[in-house]
């Protein structure tokens, strides 16, 4: 296998983040929690003409992939950025029907797959038995797929939202609706979505953590007590030491688990688990580190740190749990 | 998990397992930490050397197979899955000859590698004194000028198999008068029956006499035992400071093969509704997988013409603590034959969790303690400003 990223995957990725970093990302994290969706759907058309969404569609339908290790790439700069949006939950989408084309849904598949690639959709996803009851952002998103047991459906409607810690998540719960397609094929389907939703979470969350990393170093060299700058306290120091030994151990399980799905091996199940037990633990001891060392002001809504701070646990606990992710990596 | 090398490493990879099926021992060698285990080691080491595994990654002419450090990562995963013996010869062939290799000369290289890699000559590492352990530098141990080499006066301590083995390396202060700890210092190397060096063994919290600390009382060294430049000790030091927390130290066959066994012993004991200790269990699978794949994205840089720095330090905390996970919870898992000690005719798996747990817990104290590491991942790695040491 592969252990290090290409040169044009690392190009991708310095790409994105040149590019977000001088999008007003977090003015878009604001005003999608608050309900705004124009800034986050100009950034989602910017992240689809890079390339980003076309990662996860077919290319009989206008894209370039499923290319698990892009996406993995791209979703550590999402992440990094904290860019709001069922961004998960769209390429996830997109597995799905991708898996289904041909199975039931071919209608659906054309009909939404070449949108996704192209970022004209915004496609939320609810797996109830991989995921939770609620569809993310459904309010915003042009179509809801929710699968129960062996049978997906294009919601009618949704339920009220239910807001979250991170008011960019907007949940709420998927209603009514049509079947598109019934059997063995939708349940295989929706497992192979659930994993690719996995990987994109843990990337997301490793792309997190970097990035509270990155600006809690920053903080702690700048602020100064006892006539000295916090980070030459070692207690402070140690604190940081630990939490990139976390996130560089992640790095490698993130990269080996998007090779194994991309490869369609037997093992992507436990390996995308264990890449997402690590990276989603990994960015809340980020997140906790992050808060206790910029102190008060890291409890500050003005900060743009709590956009990133907020957002840890729910990508920790979001398409599968550190407890089901364990059972998985051990086959049980 | 699967991961490929190509047909020549695979080839590699059988033709060690193949081996390795037919020398290991059947039944474990006693303890390398005591007398006789020691004895039954070394004599292992020479049966790994006549086949030419003892030292793999060594330009052929010392005895190795000039492996590269892929095949070198190959062959330890598939040493420590054969469940073959700990190797005796380790402080040597991890610290004493990467620092030959790097700073020696050609002479102290065919002088001093072929019989370190038969176990003819084993090492021991001379570096800590009794009030030198984390702040190295402040050694006081001399090395005085005279005719044609060194007089050593002082005392080193903590010095694993210093016991049993035959010669060790060490740092000494050669110049009193210099502006920094770390200057004037000379890295030699001398013999353990020399006149003038008293060996005294210092029992271990495993009741292993191992350890040693050395009195040294006018030892003689010859000049052409000084490695690199007198007075340039620290630098040459440092080099063998990376190697030991880095890779070669503690390569990932090692976790890889406790996480295995771990496994398995989970499945054969566990009570199935005790998820606390399956999420410990998983945790240590996962950790042990992540440490083999960052391994071999190391080794995949260094191929790639990069080199490791302070990086190793991120690999030191982590490995020590991984160590220590996957032995607490085996030992949570074996419940009231847990405590049963390696000598115990009743340890399961002869004792080897035992054993392991109590060096596990040596493990963020030697090759630089964690905290010591964690000071060089902020000021290195992050760029935090230095602090009071
Ligand atoms: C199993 C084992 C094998 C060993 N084998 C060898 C050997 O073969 N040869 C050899 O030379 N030595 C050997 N050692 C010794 C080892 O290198 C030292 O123990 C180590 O360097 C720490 O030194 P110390 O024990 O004096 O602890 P100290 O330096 O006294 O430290 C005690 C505690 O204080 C902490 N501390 C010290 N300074 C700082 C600081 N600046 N900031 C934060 N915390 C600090 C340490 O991290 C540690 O927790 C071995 C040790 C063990 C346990």
């Amino acid at each position: 296998m592969r252990f290090l990223l290409d040169d044009e995957q690392r190009e991708f990725a310095r790409s994105l983040d040149g590019m977000l970093s001088a999008a007003d990302t977090p003015g878009a994290v604001r005003a999608w929690a608050a309900g705004d969706t124009a800034p986050g759907r100009s950034l989602w058309t910017r992240l689809a003409d890079a390339g980003v969404f076309a990662l996860a569609v077919p290319e009989r339908h206008d894209g370039l992939g499923p290319l698990p290790l892009e996406l993995a790439v791209a979703f550590t700069e999402l992440g990094r950025h904290a860019v709001p949006g069922p961004l998960v939950e769209t390429v996830a989408a997109a597995a799905l029907l991708d898996r289904l084309d041909g199975v039931g849904v071919d209608g659906a598949a054309a009909a939404w797959l070449p949108q996704i690639g192209s970022g004209k959709a915004l496609v939320s996803l609810c797996v109830p038995a991989a995921g939770g009851p609620y569809a993310l952002d459904a309010d915003a998103a042009d179509a809801v797929l929710v699968v129960e047991g062996d049978t997906v459906r294009l919601a009618a409607t949704t339920g009220p939202v239910q807001p979250s810690a991170d008011p960019a998540r907007r949940l709420a719960r998927p209603l009514g609706g049509s079947v598109l397609a019934r059997g063995p094929a939708v349940t295989a389907a929706a497992a192979y979505a659930a994993e690719t939703a996995a990987l994109a979470t843990a990337a997301h969350s490793l792309g997190l953590g970097r990035a509270l990393l990155d600006r809690t170093v920053a903080y702690v060299r700048q602020r100064t007590q006892f006539g000295a700058a916090i980070g030459s306290f070692q207690a402070v120091k140690h604190r940081l030491a630990d939490t990139l030994v976390a996130l560089e151990f992640a790095q490698p399980l993130l990269h080996s688990a998007a090779l194994a799905l991309a490869e369609g091996a037997d093992h992507s199940a436990a390996e995308v688990a264990a890449a997402k037990v690590t990276a989603g633990e990994a960015a809340y001891a980020a997140a906790r580190t992050a808060l206790q060392l910029h102190g008060a002001v890291g409890y500050t809504e003005e900060l743009d740190l709590a956009l990133w701070i907020r957002k840890a646990r729910p990508l920790r606990d979001a398409w599968g749990t550190p407890a089901a992710c364990r059972a998985r990596v051990l086959g049980s | 998990m699967d991961l490929d090398f190509s047909t020549a490493e695979e080839a590699f990879r059988a033709e060690a397992r193949a081996w390795l099926t037919a020398h290991v021992p059947e039944t474990p060698l006693p303890s390398l930490e005591t007398e006789r285990g020691f004895a039954a080691h070394r004599t292992w080491e020479r049966t790994l050397f006549a086949d030419r595994w003892s030292v793999v990654s060594w330009p052929e002419e010392y005895g190795g197979r000039g492996a590269s450090i892929l095949r070198w990562l190959i062959f330890e995963e598939e040493y420590y899955a054969a469940g073959a013996p700990g190797r005796v010869s380790q402080n040597g062939i991890n610290l004493l000859a990467p620092t030959l290799f790097e700073h020696g000369t050609d002479e102290q290289r065919a002088r001093v590698l072929p019989s370190m890699a038969s176990g003819e000559v084993i090492w021991a590492q001379a570096w800590s004194e009794p009030e030198s352990g984390s702040d190295l530098a402040s050694l006081r141990s001399t090395a005085e000028r005279t005719d044609g080499g060194w007089l050593l006066n002082g005392q080193k301590t903590w010095s694993s198999r210093a016991a049993f083995a035959d010669r060790a390396f060490g740092l000494f202060r050669s110049d009193p008068d210099t502006a920094k700890p770390h200057q004037g210092l000379t890295y030699l190397m001398f013999p353990l029956d020399a006149d003038g060096v008293t060996v005294r063994p210092i029992g271990r919290l495993d009741g292993k006499p191992a350890f040693a600390e050395l009195f040294l009382d006018d030892v003689f060294v010859p000049d052409h035992d000084v490695i690199g430049a007198p007075g340039q000790g620290w630098r040459v030091a440092m080099s063998t400071a990376g190697n030991e927390r880095g890779l070669t130290l503690r390569s990932p066959g090692r976790f890889t093969s406790a996480a295995a066994r771990l496994t398995a012993l989970w499945r054969e004991t566990a009570d199935p509704s005790d998820t606390a200790l399956r999420d410990r269990v998983a945790d240590a699978v996962i950790g042990a997988r992540a440490y083999r794949l960052s391994a071999y994205a190391g080794a995949s840089r260094l191929a790639a013409g990069g080199t490791i720095g302070a990086e190793s330090s991120l690999n030191k905390v982590f490995w020590s603590e991984l160590d220590i996970a996957l032995h607490e919870t085996a030992l949570d898992l074996l419940g009231p034959y847990g405590e049963l000690a390696d000598a115990a005719g009743d340890a399961p798996a002869h004792g080897a969790w035992a054993e392991g747990h109590t060096f596990s817990l040596a493990g963020p104290i030697y090759a630089g303690t964690n905290e010591i590491q964690r000071d060089i991942i902020a000021e290195r790695l992050l760029g935090l400003p230095k602090g009071r040491r």
